[in-house]
C-alpha cells in the first residue's frame, strides 16, 4: 500500500513539473530555420562560406530587432559531404526541430536526396546546389512543389560563354572537363548546347581531379587547331591546365573557364596565366568591378564589405547562394509570417528580388529565377576581373 | 595555328610523361625502403610528399627563406615527421604484425592530412619554380625548367641511394635487416635502428617529390592518398622492393598515362595504367624486376 501511494505523489509531481514546463515555455516569440551545408569534408570549400554567410545574415536581421519582433533561430547542420548525414539532418528539421524552411544543402547529389522528404512534409526548401534537376521534376517536366534554388544553372553559364563566342566568331572549340560531378554536367551541357549556337566540338578531353598535369591533353588539342577551350572544372586543375596552355605557348586559342574559376585566388595562383581567359561570373563575385548603376551594384557591395570585415577572408559565389537563400526565406517571413504553405507560395510568386547571384523572377513554371543575364562575362586583364563591353 | 609535326607530339607526351613518372618513382622509392626494412606498407607514404610541398611553401614563400636553405629545412621537418611516425605510430604497436602496422600507417596518414588542413587550410598552394617560369622551348618541343629539376632529383635520389645501400656500413646494416631481420640482430645490427632510419629516409625523399612537384603541379592537404596510390602501383609494377623496379614502374606509369590521355580518351588514363598493371602482375606475379632469381640485384 505505502508503494502504491509513493507511486501516486510521484505521478502527480511529475505531472505538476509537466504542467509547469508547458506553461513556461514562451509563446512562438521566434521563426526557427533550419539550414543544411557541407561545412567539413572534401567540399567544405562550398558549406564553410554559406555557413558563415547564413548565420551572419540572421545575425544581422536579429540585432535590428528581428522580424516584427520576433527574433529568427538558425539551426545549422554538417552533412560533412555525406548523402545519408543530409538526410537524416533533413528530417530531424522538419519532423523535430520543426523548422518553417531549409536552406541547402551546398550539393546536388545531397540536394536530390533529400527533396522527397521536403515534398512529403511539405516544408520549403532552398537549395545551394546548381543542377537544374533540383527545380525540374523528370517525370513532370516541372519543378517540384516546395523545392527552389538559388545558384545558376549550368546551362547558363554555357549559354553566356556561346553568347561571347558568337560575338567572338568562335566555331570550332575543344572542351576540357574534371572527372567529378561538376566537370561532367558542364560537359553535358556543353555538348548539348553547342549545335543550336552552330558550334562543333573538335576534341572532348578529360581528367581527374588531382591530376598533376594537363600537358598530354593540350597537345592533343593543340594539334587540332580550335579557335578556343572550354575548361570546366573546380580546385587545382583548373589553374594548373591555365599554366600548361600558357607553356605550350597556346594563347592564340582563346581559353574559357566555367564560373567555377570565380575566385581572385586563382588568378593569382596561376602566376600570370590567366592573363586574357574569359570566364562568366555571377555579379557577387566581381563587385567592385561591377558599374554603378548595375542593380545588384548595392547589395553585392554590402554583402562584400560585411563578410570580409567580419571573416578576413574574400567572399565567394557560394556564401552569395546562402545569402539569396536566406534573405528569400527572411523576406518571406516578413510578408507572411511564420506559415509553411505560404513562406513557399510568397517565393514561388516573388519577382525582381536582387540579390548576389542576379535579379531573381520566380513563377510556378521556374523555381530557379534565373536567366543567362545572371551571368556577366568576365576578362582577367592585369590581374584582375574586368567586364568585357 | 601552325599544325604541329607528329614527332613533336610524340616528344611532348614523352616529356611529360616522365615527369609525372619521376614523381611516382620518388614515391615509388619512400615504399620500398621501408618495405624492404619492415615488410609494411607505409600507407602515410603520400602525406611525406604533401607535407614537402606545404612546408616548402610556408618556409620559402611564407618566411621568406632561400630556395637553398628552405630545401634543406623542409627536408629535415619533413624527416623528423617520418622518425616520429616510427617512434609514435610503429613502434609502440604491441603486436606488431604487419597487418596492424599498415593499420596504424593508414591511422598516421590521416592525422598527418588532418593536421595540414588545420594548419593550411583547403585551399592549394603555388611556389615559385626553382629556376623561373619561362618554358624552354626546342623545335616544337616545350620544356618547363621545373620538369627537368623534377627528373633531375630522381637521378640524384637513385645515385645517393646506389652509393649508401653499396658503400657504406650503415647502408649495408639495412640491407642485411631486409634480408633477415634476426641474423641481423645476431650479428650486432640496431633493427630498431634501422626502422627508424628507414622511415626517416622515406620521409626525406617524400618531401623532395613534394618540393619538386609543387611548383608545376601546386599543393594542398588533400593529394596524397592519391599520390601513394600511384607510387603503390609504380612499386608494384616494378616488383615490390627493387630499386631499379620503383623507377621504371614509375616512369612506365606516367608515359602510359600521358601517351593514353594524348591518343587515347583522356578519360580513361587512370584504366590504361591499371590494366598495364594487371597485365603484368597476371604475366609475373612479382612486378617486373622483382624475382626472387634476381634478388642479388634488387638494390642498386
Amino acid at each position: 500500500m505505502k508503494n502504491l501511494s509513493g507511486k501516486k505523489v510521484a505521478m502527480v509531481l511529475l505531472g505538476g513539473l509537466l504542467f509547469l514546463l508547458l506553461a513556461f515555455q514562451p509563446a512562438v516569440a521566434e521563426y526557427k530555420v533550419g539550414a543544411i551545408f557541407s561545412v567539413t569534408g572534401p567540399a567544405s570549400f562550398l558549406g564553410d562560406p554559406e555557413k558563415k554567410t547564413a548565420e551572419m545574415v540572421v545575425a544581422q536581421v536579429n540585432a535590428a530587432g528581428g522580424i516584427d519582433g520576433k527574433q529568427i533561430k538558425l539551426i545549422v547542420y554538417d552533412d560533412e559531404g555525406d548523402a545519408t548525414k543530409a538526410n537524416l539532418f533533413a528530417r530531424r528539421l522538419v519532423t523535430q526541430d520543426r523548422v518553417l524552411a531549409v536552406i541547402g544543402p551546398s550539393q546536388s547529389g545531397l540536394t536530390l536526396a533529400i527533396i522527397p522528404l521536403f515534398e512529403q512534409y511539405k516544408t520549403p526548401l532552398i537549395s545551394c546546389a546548381a543542377s537544374h534537376k533540383i527545380v525540374t521534376d523528370e517525370k513532370t517536366g516541372k519543378p517540384y512543389h516546395w523545392v527552389f534554388k538559388t545558384p545558376q544553372s549550368d546551362s547558363m553559364a554555357v549559354e553566356a560563354i556561346f553568347d561571347q563566342m558568337q560575338k567572338m566568331e568562335i566555331t570550332r572549340i575543344a572542351i576540357m572537363s574534371v572527372t567529378s560531378g561538376y566537370g561532367a554536367s558542364g560537359r553535358d551541357e556543353l555538348l548539348r548546347i553547342a549545335p543550336a549556337y552552330g558550334i562543333e566540338i573538335v576534341a572532348d578531353e578529360k581528367y581527374d581531379p588531382r591530376d598533376t598535369d594537363m600537358t598530354a591533353q593540350l597537345t592533343k588539342i593543340r594539334a587540332l587547331a580550335p579557335q578556343a577551350i572550354v575548361n570546366w572544372s573546380i580546385g587545382p586543375t583548373q589553374v594548373i591546365v591555365l599554366r600548361n596552355w600558357r607553356e605550350l605557348g597556346m594563347e592564340k586559342i582563346t581559353f574559357f573557364q566555367s564560373h567555377g574559376f570565380g575566385s581572385r585566388q586563382n588568378i593569382q595562383l596561376a602566376a600570370g596565366a590567366a592573363e586574357g581567359v574569359y570566364c562568366p561570373l555571377g555579379a557577387g563575385n566581381i563587385a567592385e568591378v561591377l558599374p554603378d548603376d548595375h542593380p545588384q551594384k548595392a547589395v553585392t557591395m554590402t554583402y562584400l564589405k560585411e563578410y570580409t570585415a567580419k571573416f578576413n577572408e574574400p567572399v565567394s559565389a557560394f556564401g552569395g547562394y546562402a545569402w539569396d537563400a536566406m534573405h528569400l526565406v527572411i523576406d518571406a517571413l516578413r510578408d507572411v509570417g511564420g506559415d509553411k504553405a505560404k513562406i513557399r507560395d510568397h517565393i514561388e510568386n516573388r519577382k525582381n528580388f536582387v540579390g548576389q547571384q542576379g535579379v531573381y523572377n520566380f513563377s510556378p513554371e521556374d523555381h530557379n529565377g534565373l536567366t543567362k543575364e545572371a551571368f556577366q562575362m568576365v576578362v582577367v586583364k592585369d590581374g584582375d576581373w574586368a567586364l568585357v563591353q | 595555328m601552325e599544325s604541329f609535326a607528329f614527332s613533336h607530339q610524340l616528344l611532348q607526351f614523352m616529356v611529360t610523361g616522365l615527369t609525372v613518372g619521376a614523381i611516382y618513382a620518388m614515391v615509388a622509392i619512400g615504399f620500398n625502403i621501408i618495405y624492404n626494412v619492415t615488410e609494411v606498407l607505409n600507407l602515410a607514404q603520400g602525406e611525406f610528399v604533401m607535407l614537402g610541398g606545404l612546408v616548402m611553401v610556408f618556409i620559402h614563400v611564407s618566411l621568406g627563406l632561400p630556395l637553398v636553405i628552405a630545401f634543406a629545412a623542409t627536408v629535415l621537418v619533413v624527416t623528423v615527421v617520418g622518425v616520429l611516425l616510427d617512434r609514435l605510430a610503429i613502434r609502440p604497436v604491441r603486436q606488431p604484425t604487419v597487418m596492424a602496422l599498415i593499420i596504424a600507417t593508414v591511422a598516421a596518414s590521416m592525422i598527418i592530412k588532418g593536421g595540414a588542413m588545420l594548419i593550411w587550410g583547403k585551399n592549394p598552394y603555388d611556389l615559385p619554380a626553382f629556376s623561373g617560369r619561362e618554358p624552354i622551348v626546342v623545335g616544337g618541343l616545350v620544356l618547363q625548367s621545373q620538369y627537368l629539376w623534377v627528373i633531375g632529383f630522381l637521378v640524384i635520389i637513385a645515385i645517393a641511394l646506389a652509393l649508401f645501400f653499396n658503400r657504406t656500413i650503415l647502408g649495408k646494416a639495412m640491407r642485411a635487416c631486409a634480408d633477415n631481420g634476426d641474423a641481423a640482430r645476431l650479428v650486432g645490427i640496431n633493427v630498431r635502428q634501422m626502422v627508424l632510419l628507414a622511415f626517416g629516409v622515406s620521409a626525406a625523399i617524400g618531401a623532395v617529390a613534394g618540393i619538386t612537384l609543387t611548383p608545376i603541379a601546386l599543393m594542398d592537404y588533400d593529394r596524397g592518398a592519391m599520390l601513394a596510390i600511384k607510387g603503390f602501383a609504380a612499386a608494384i609494377l616494378g616488383g615490390l622492393g627493387s630499386f631499379p623496379g620503383a623507377i621504371l614502374g614509375g616512369v612506365i606509369l606516367g608515359l602510359i598515362e600521358s601517351f593514353g590521355a594524348g591518343f587515347l580518351m583522356s578519360g580513361y588514363k587512370d584504366a590504361y595504367a591499371l590494366i598495364v598493371l594487371l597485365l603484368v602482375l597476371f604475366v609475373r606475379p612479382s612486378g617486373i624486376l622483382g624475382s626472387m632469381a634476381v634478388a642479388r640485384f634488387k638494390r642498386f
